[in-house]
């Protein structure tokens, strides 16, 4: 945030010459506060319009933090499914966990085949949702913004009308939205236990307070913020940001992914009447 | 909304409770607007008719239409209505005619238990859902009032997957119902048909955009209406793929391209399935959907049905049904113990 700043304090004749340079590493700065003023469009009612097919073209989906290439946990699928390294989406590059909760990340870690909520199917939550390597549709109503997602067919509808409260927590978890200029806002709570942030293992507890802030920073992306609350698991907030692309085929479309027939192998197959023969090595 | 209920009761218990007698006091808490003169069609910014709510779908209504009531589409009145439900109760099918089945009695994949589920209980069902009016003697339309008959090779392979399904039904999850696997429900369609519990739906309209969230089993279908066309056919999908438009202040959709496991009312889709859906909102609360399913592959001529759905206050709760789906494991691990015995 420090070094964004910095670099759009700087003015005069100096950076002339490098101004190009500096927009371009403007944008890809993780905090949408500095991104190039930009107009959104409106709808009819004069609401930025944000509906569209959107997906982030990331590496968060493996390790939201800065990581390296490493092999992935079926050696048999070799590079296939492996992990591509990615230069992180945290702020910062650190997540604050209290000490006994950075030892769980590593034990979920060790443990992903087992422990990973993706691989059962589960609904993905917020926000890792956002960033798996599924394309998300925002369908943007009146009085309700629904964005519907391709992973399990998970949905959230976000009320813009005055709050409402939770009436039990969920996967997707309960959303209140508002606009702040252009920014879609939206205070996410009443989120349990069960969903991760990626496939390595970070986590958090039914105490998850997420803020998102959805920004249009050019025709066709968004920037996405998250802020991360969770007092039973980190020493203090964090966020996270990445920009999301609109898929811009001119048939996009959201498709099926309705993988509870790829998950029964593995959570059900143990308990087969006959086993299943030569299909990988599950179980 | 997390429900930590047995799974394999679920589908079952569907088809047990809409029969159940509770139904028939529900209360009827929509009448026709006596406003309907000064009502105007409220518009979406962009100028289509504003179906964005969320309703019920939930109906008294039978799917198929009692025989004794022959071609008698309509009841005259609400005496008229309940007399017959009287008439029914007493004579049990009595007269040549089955008593009412209440809607959504279709099974999604056959076979059945008679399992004691009563929702009211928990507040999910009977008479603590609002429903809108309606005099209708089934919701298949027309003077038959019921679904055609499937093709006779339609009904032998029906028949024939229900005895395999009979014999090998606990040797797998992939040999359990769709509903119980928490793939589908059964009656998210199209055509999108009352369910036991929770039958709600969410209409939310963008630009370009109409989308349709079912509670049951939070199945969202987005629907262009910027009149591109279908996906590519290879593309097969639990709920089909949908395109709508507007007709004046109808919203059209029409599907194809289901997933072949799909049922409708009872038997396979095929290839050859086309479902076209009407929306019409006609007052302040109500919009009426009707529906044709034509598929030559499977039916031995089209159907059409109807219904009007009704605005509820409050929202739709998310159903993770797989992600709470213990009775899988449960009564699998029950057959393997019974096996051993």
């Amino acid at each position: 945030m420090r070094i964004g700043l910095g670099k759009s304090r700087l003015g005069g004749w100096l950076l002339v010459a490098t101004a190009g340079a500096a927009l371009l590493s403007l944008a890809v700065l993780p905090t949408p506060a500095q991104a190039p003023a930009y107009k959104a469009p409106k709808t009819k009612d004069g609401k930025p319009n944000l509906n569209g097919i959107w997906q982030a073209n990331n590496e968060a989906n493996w390790d939201i933090r800065p990581h390296a290439a490493y092999q992935g946990p079926v050696y048999t699928l070799g590079a296939a499914y492996s992990t591509p390294a990615g230069l992180g989406v945290v702020e910062g590059g650190e997540i604050p966990y209290k000490p006994e909760a950075a030892a769980k990340q590593k034990q979920n870690f060790a443990d992903r085949l087992k422990l990973d909520p993706e691989i059962k199917c589960y609904m993905g939550g917020v926000p890792r949702s956002t960033y798996m390597p599924y394309p998300f549709q925002i369908v943007q109503g009146t009085g309700h913004i629904m964005i519907a997602y391709e992973y399990a067919g998970a949905v959230r509808d976000i009320n813009m009308g005055a709050p409402t409260k939770a009436p039990a927590d969920s996967w997707m978890g309960w959303s209140n939205g508002h606009w702040e200029g252009d920014s879609l806002v939206v205070d996410v709570t009443s989120l349990n236990d069960s969903t991760w942030f990626d496939r390595a293992g970070n986590w958090h507890s039914d105490a998850l307070h997420v803020i998102e802030r959805y920004t249009p920073i050019g025709p066709d992306a968004l920037q996405y913020e998250a802020t991360i609350d969770d007092p039973k698991v980190f020493t203090r907030q964090w966020k996270m940001s990445m920009p999301l692309y609109r898929r811009l085929e001119k048939n996009a479309q959201l498709l099926e992914y309705k993988c509870v027939e790829f998950a029964e192998e593995v959570l059900y197959g143990h308990l087969r009447k006959q086993p299943l023969q030569g299909k990988g090595d599950s179980k | 909304m997390r429900r930590y209920v047995l799974s394999s009761l679920i589908a079952l218990a569907v088809v047990s409770l809409v029969s159940a007698p509770v139904f028939a006091q529900a209360p009827v808490t929509a009448k026709p607007a006596p406003a309907a003169k000064t009502w105007t069609m409220p518009r979406t910014p962009d100028g289509k008719p504003d179906l964005q709510g969320v309703y019920s779908n939930a109906t008294t209504v039978p799917v198929a239409r009692p025989a004794y009531l022959g071609a008698k589409e309509f009841y005259t009145d609400e005496a008229d209505k309940a007399a017959s439900a009287a008439q029914a109760a007493a004579g049990r099918g009595g007269r040549g005619g089955a008593a009412p089945r209440a809607a959504a009695v279709v099974e999604p994949e056959g076979g059945g238990l008679a399992v004691h589920y009563d929702t009211s209980q928990f507040g999910l069902g009977g008479p603590t859902v609002k429903r809108a009016a309606s005099l209708r003697t089934s919701i298949i339309t027309g003077p038959e009032g019921r679904v055609p008959p499937m093709l006779p090779e339609v009904q032998k392979m029906v028949a024939e997957k229900r005895a395999y399904q009979q014999a090998h039904q606990w040797d797998s999850a992939q040999n359990r119902p769709l509903a119980e696997r928490c793939i589908t429900w059964g009656f998210e369609g199209p055509p999108m048909m009352p369910v036991g519990y929770n039958s709600t739906l969410e209409i939310v309209q963008g630009q370009g955009y109409v989308a349709i969230v079912q509670e049951m089993i939070h199945d969202t279908r987005i629907i262009p209406t910027d009149g591109r066309p279908h996906a590519p056919s290879e593309i097969k999908r639990w709920m089909g793929d949908s395109v709508g438009h507007w007709e004046g202040d109808t919203l059209v959709v029409e599907t194809v391209n289901y997933n072949p496991l799909v049922v409708i009312q009872g038997a396979p889709v095929s290839d050859a399935a086309k479902v076209t859906e009407r929306f019409t909102r006609i007052d302040p609360e109500t919009i009426t959907y009707q529906f044709t399913v034509d598929d030559p592959k499977t039916w031995t001529k089209p159907f059409s049905g109807e219904y009007n759905m009704v605005h509820i206050d409050g929202g739709l709760y998310e159903y993770a049904c797989h992600e709470g789906n213990y009775g899988m494991a449960n009564n699998l691990s029950g057959a393997r113990a019974t096996e051993k015995k």
